[in-house]
This record gives C-alpha cells, sequence and structure tokens, in this order.
C-alpha cells in the first residue's frame, strides 16, 4: 500500500467520502448516512464544516459518533438546536444545504435510492424503515452525495421504491420535474469513485481505489458498469486519516457498548 | 388548565378507543411511560400518529392496538429495522394494520398546520418520491402567485397527544429543553395534551426569556414520572440507553419473546419503576 499501511475496503470508503467535503460545507447527515464520513472529514481538513443532523441540531461535533440522529451529544456540541419544523423549513427547503449526505438499501445508476421496502409497497417482502428526512433532503440539498458499500443486492436495475428522487430516468429529467438542485454528484463505494455523467447522468467510475480491478467493480454491481476513460486510482488513505477514523470508532464503541458504528 | 395528577389517571381520562393518539419525542424526550400506561389499560383501534414510531409504537403496535400507524420513519435509529411494526405489515400479526407514510419534512410540515389552525400544510416536498404515488394524503398545489408546483398534506389534529418533557413549574408550565423536536407543535395541534415531566419545581423566574415552554393553559394534565422517557433520555437528567435499543431488536425479533418481556416489564410493571431504569445513565 502507498502509506504503508493495512486498511479495509470500508475504511478506504469512509475517508475516501470524508475528503468530498469542505470547510466551507453546510452538510446534512441523513439518516443511514455515514456520519463517520462527515466527522473525519471536521477532525481533518475541514475543521470548520457545518455538520446539520435532521434533530435539529445545526454544528454540531460530536466526540463520538451518534447511535441516533437525536443523540444528546449532537445538542451538546451545536451552536444551535432548532426544532424539527424549522430544521425542515428554514434550514433545509429554504436552501442553506450545500451537501446532502445519503446512504441507500437500493442504489441504480441514475442516483435514485430505495430505503422503504424490498417487493410491493402495499405487500412488501420486507419491510425497511423509510424515507425520514431523504426525500426532500434529495431534492433541497443544493447537491447529494451518496456513500454504500458495493453488493448486487444493493446496487440494482430497478430499484423497488423511489424514496427519493436522483436523477430519475438520466438527463434533464431533473428540471422537466421543476426541480432545480443538482441532485446526486457523487457516489462513493468501498471499491470506487463514481460521478455522474454530465449529460446522461449515469453513474461512471472516475478512481478505483488502490488494488482494486475493474471486475471487482463490475462483479459486485448489478448493473453493466461504465468506466472513465482516464481512470484515477483513489490515494491510500494517509496515517492520519486511519488514525482519526479508527480513534473515533474506539471512542464510539467504549460509548455505545455494543452498538453499530457511524449509522445514524 | 393543567391539573397535576397520577399517569394511571390522566391516560384513563384522555385517551379512548378509536382516539387518533400521538405519543412524540424526536429521539430525545419520547413518553415511554405514558405509553406503558396505555398499553395496560389495553386500549384499542387507535390510529398512532408519530413521526419516527421508535420502540413504543413498536411495543402498541406489537399488542394489537393499534388499527392504523402515520409515520415517517419506521426504524430503530441507529439499529435497524421495527420487527414488531413489520410483522404487523408484512404478516398482519397480531392484526393487519393501515399505513399513512409521509417524509419527515410532510410531518414537520403537517404538525406545525395543526399548531397553525390550518387545514392543511403546503411545503416544496415530495418531487419525484414515490410516497406521493402510494398515500392518497400527499397532494400537490399550484402556487397562486409563482404556479410553483408545491406539496400538500392534511394537517395533524390528534384527539390527545402525549409528550415527556424535563419539567413544570408548580402553576403547570411546562419546560422542554434540548432537541425539542416536535413537542411543541404536537401538543398545540391536539384537542387534549399529557404531559410527563422529570420533576416540579417552584417556578420558572430564573429562565432564560426564550426557551420553551409551554404555558399552563395549553396542557390538561401534567404526571411527575422520573424516568419517563427511558429508553430515549431527558436531556439534562440521564442519557439515551443505547444498549436497551440494540438489546429490543433481539426482543423484538421472536414474537413469544417480545410478549413474554411485554408481560414482565409493560404488564406487570408501574410508572414507579421508571426511576430505577435510568439509574445507571443519571448525568452526575
Amino acid at each position: 500500500m502507498m502509506s504503508g499501511m493495512d486498511f479495509t475496503p470500508n475504511e478506504m470508503m469512509t475517508i475516501a467520502a470524508s475528503r468530498a467535503l469542505k470547510s466551507s460545507d453546510v452538510c446534512f447527515v441523513g439518516i443511514g448516512a455515514p456520519s463517520a464520513a462527515c466527522n473525519v472529514a471536521r477532525l481533518t481538513h475541514a475543521p470548520d464544516i457545518t455538520l446539520i443532523y435532521e434533530s435539529g441540531t445545526i454544528g454540531t461535533a460530536p466526540d463520538v459518533l451518534p447511535l441516533s440522529i437525536g443523540d444528546s451529544e449532537l445538542c451538546e456540541t451545536a451552536v444551535t438546536t432548532v426544532s424539527v419544523p424549522e430544521m425542515f423549513r428554514y434550514w433545509l427547503q429554504g436552501g442553506r444545504i450545500t451537501i446532502g449526505f445519503l446512504g441507500a438499501a437500493q442504489l441504480d445508476r441514475f442516483g435514485n435510492i430505495n430505503t422503504t421496502v424490498i417487493g410491493d409497497y402495499a405487500r412488501p417482502k420486507t419491510r425497511l424503515p423509510g424515507g425520514g428526512g431523504a426525500p426532500e433532503i434529495a431534492t433541497s440539498a443544493q447537491e447529494i452525495y451518496i456513500t454504500m458499500a458495493q453488493s448486487k443486492r444493493s446496487m440494482v436495475e430497478t430499484i423497488d421504491f423511489f424514496t427519493s428522487f436522483g436523477h430519475g430516468d438520466g438527463g434533464d429529467h431533473r428540471q422537466r420535474l421543476g426541480i432545480g438542485t443538482k441532485g446526486p454528484t457523487l457516489l462513493i463505494t468501498d471499491l470506487a469513485v463514481w460521478r455522474p455523467d454530465p449529460v446522461t447522468k449515469e453513474f461512471t467510475v472516475v478512481s478505483l481505489h488502490p488494488g482494486v480491478t475493474r471486475d471487482q467493480v463490475q462483479e459486485t454491481c448489478g448493473w453493466r458498469v461504465r468506466f472513465a476513460e482516464t481512470l484515477e486510482q483513489t490515494p491510500a488513505p494517509t496515517e492520519l486519516e486511519l488514525t482519526t477514523l479508527r480513534d473515533l470508532q474506539t471512542r464510539t464503541k467504549a460509548a455505545h457498548g455494543a452498538a453499530k458504528q457511524g449509522a445514524a | 388548565m393543567a391539573q397535576f395528577m397520577p399517569l394511571r389517571q390522566a391516560v384513563a381520562e384522555n385517551l379512548k378507543d378509536g382516539d387518533t393518539a400521538a405519543f412524540e419525542g424526536f429521539t430525545h424526550l419520547i413518553p415511554t411511560a405514558a405509553a406503558h400506561e396505555a398499553i395496560r389499560q389495553g386500549f384499542k383501534d387507535l390510529t398512532l400518529v408519530r413521526m419516527t414510531p421508535d420502540l413504543i409504537y413498536d411495543q402498541m403496535v406489537g399488542m394489537g392496538m393499534a388499527r392504523k400507524i402515520v409515520f415517517s420513519y419506521v426504524g430503530n435509529p441507529g439499529v435497524g429495522l421495527l420487527r414488531r411494526a413489520r410483522d404487523a405489515i408484512e404478516n398482519g400479526w397480531p392484526n393487519p394494520i393501515e399505513v399513512e407514510e409521509h417524509s419527515h419534512a410532510g410531518m414537520a410540515n403537517a404538525y406545525e398546520a395543526g399548531a397553525a389552525g390550518l387545514p392543511c400544510a403546503i411545503f416544496r416536498g415530495y418531487r419525484g418520491a414515490g410516497l406521493a404515488e402510494v398515500n392518497p394524503n400527499i397532494r400537490f398545489i399550484e402556487c397562486p402567485f409563482t404556479n410553483e408546483r408545491l406539496a400538500a398534506v392534511p394537517s395533524i389534529r390528534p384527539d390527545v397527544t402525549f409528550i415527556h418533557a424535563q419539567k413544570a413549574d408548580s402553576k403547570g408550565n411546562v419546560l422542554v429543553e434540548g432537541i425539542i423536536g416536535i413537542q411543541k407543535e404536537a401538543v398545540l395541534s391536539a384537542r387534549r395534551a399529557v404531559v410527563t415531566v422529570e420533576e416540579v419545581v417552584d417556578n420558572f423566574d430564573d429562565l432564560h426569556p426564550n426557551l420553551t415552554v409551554l404555558p399552563a393553559w395549553t396542557v390538561g394534565a401534567i404526571c411527575v414520572v422520573p424516568g419517563g422517557s427511558h429508553p430515549s433520555y431527558a436531556h439534562g437528567y440521564y442519557r439515551r440507553d443505547n444498549a436497551a435499543y440494540i438489546e429490543w431488536d433481539g426482543i423484538a425479533a421472536d414474537r413469544d419473546r417480545f410478549l413474554r418481556w411485554m408481560q414482565t416489564n409493560v404488564i406487570e410493571a408501574s410508572p414507579e419503576n421508571f426511576a430505577a431504569r435510568v439509574e445507571h445513565l443519571r448525568l452526575a
């Protein structure tokens, strides 16, 4: 490895996602999203990033990753905490969020997300938690970043339910619905970095993580993957990035017992 | 005007079979003690409204009290799925339930419209979202000034709302602090409101003037139940019991284990048991 350190695909994913965030960003950390990535960014290269959770906490700086979006740590470290109606009306709908950071149970090539049901809505095979804040985050945040581990079950040709709208059928579908925000502009998986094609809006692999092959990306994706003409390699995690992430996860584990890490 | 009374009496006087009831608290200040009292009293055919059903509606649905649930996120936050709610939706156990699903923005706007006395809420939402196709209560209107297409949902007007709060003063004014969520809107949109509190203090004279205070005349009943939002939390009093949320996933995964847990921890328990449940979580 370039850094001389071993790292897991999930660590690479979280760190690659953290690099996409800037100090000037106002980031809405959605349900299921890797708040790990947002907080690694805050603890490394983006110390002034504003992190917002839908519980109304604005400018939060938790020492450990919250188990829920409403943990007290978020409120105690926030610049201010507002009501949920105010959160969604003034701050999200009002256009003050630069990045909405979403996860997905199912994703298609145009960045449409399903976290609602597997199977038919009226008679679901699996009832998932649903959208929470995501339907409006997806259309009111200035742009959307998505992060998830690759698998054929989750990256599918056709999603079972449109929980939140990405680029629809591609092309100018957002504009045709009167949606003026950019929508999904970045997808970071455990294997690669993807960006939408400027015209078709189909997610295209632009960078492979260290040691990852094109075949691996295709084998873990349910649609036929498009690769950019010049494919880059994602820089391996630096020692600072890895240490920051691992320390954060260690603190989180100590705080929550057997809690899942990075869930929101 | 707020009356101080035991929780048993407040639930009996304010909840009825067939009611539309909201037990609110956005992750924080979830009124668990009130929900457990409602379970003990065995109400039926309820329409249960809550943005995030959380463990309390998993329990009420699993005990067969719900005819319908109205929600925007039916998960166990940070842990996964709500298995009793899933069982009801997927398999009709213990009874089939009707589902009215919204986004958080939709529910938050609908509560606010309810508090504002409006018939519906209007906001920029549900664009391209599948929920608009499966929920007939999500509709669209045109802005009369700009022609922009906007979402409309009916306001939420519960028959009764239950919330938990930090404290009341001796007159029955109620203070909510920390993640205030939807507490104020849920009370002001309801016909009747019951509040459980951690404690009662003489007065609020020393408080900052802009805090979230519900005047006594907006609340029907106040019940002192220390620890009453466990395993949720009360900011300034005790921490969220994250281990209990994780443990719930296993309890709720099995119908018999769920029923045994409910028998021991709810049916055979009382509001007074909550104080001991938060003892190890109390802040110094």
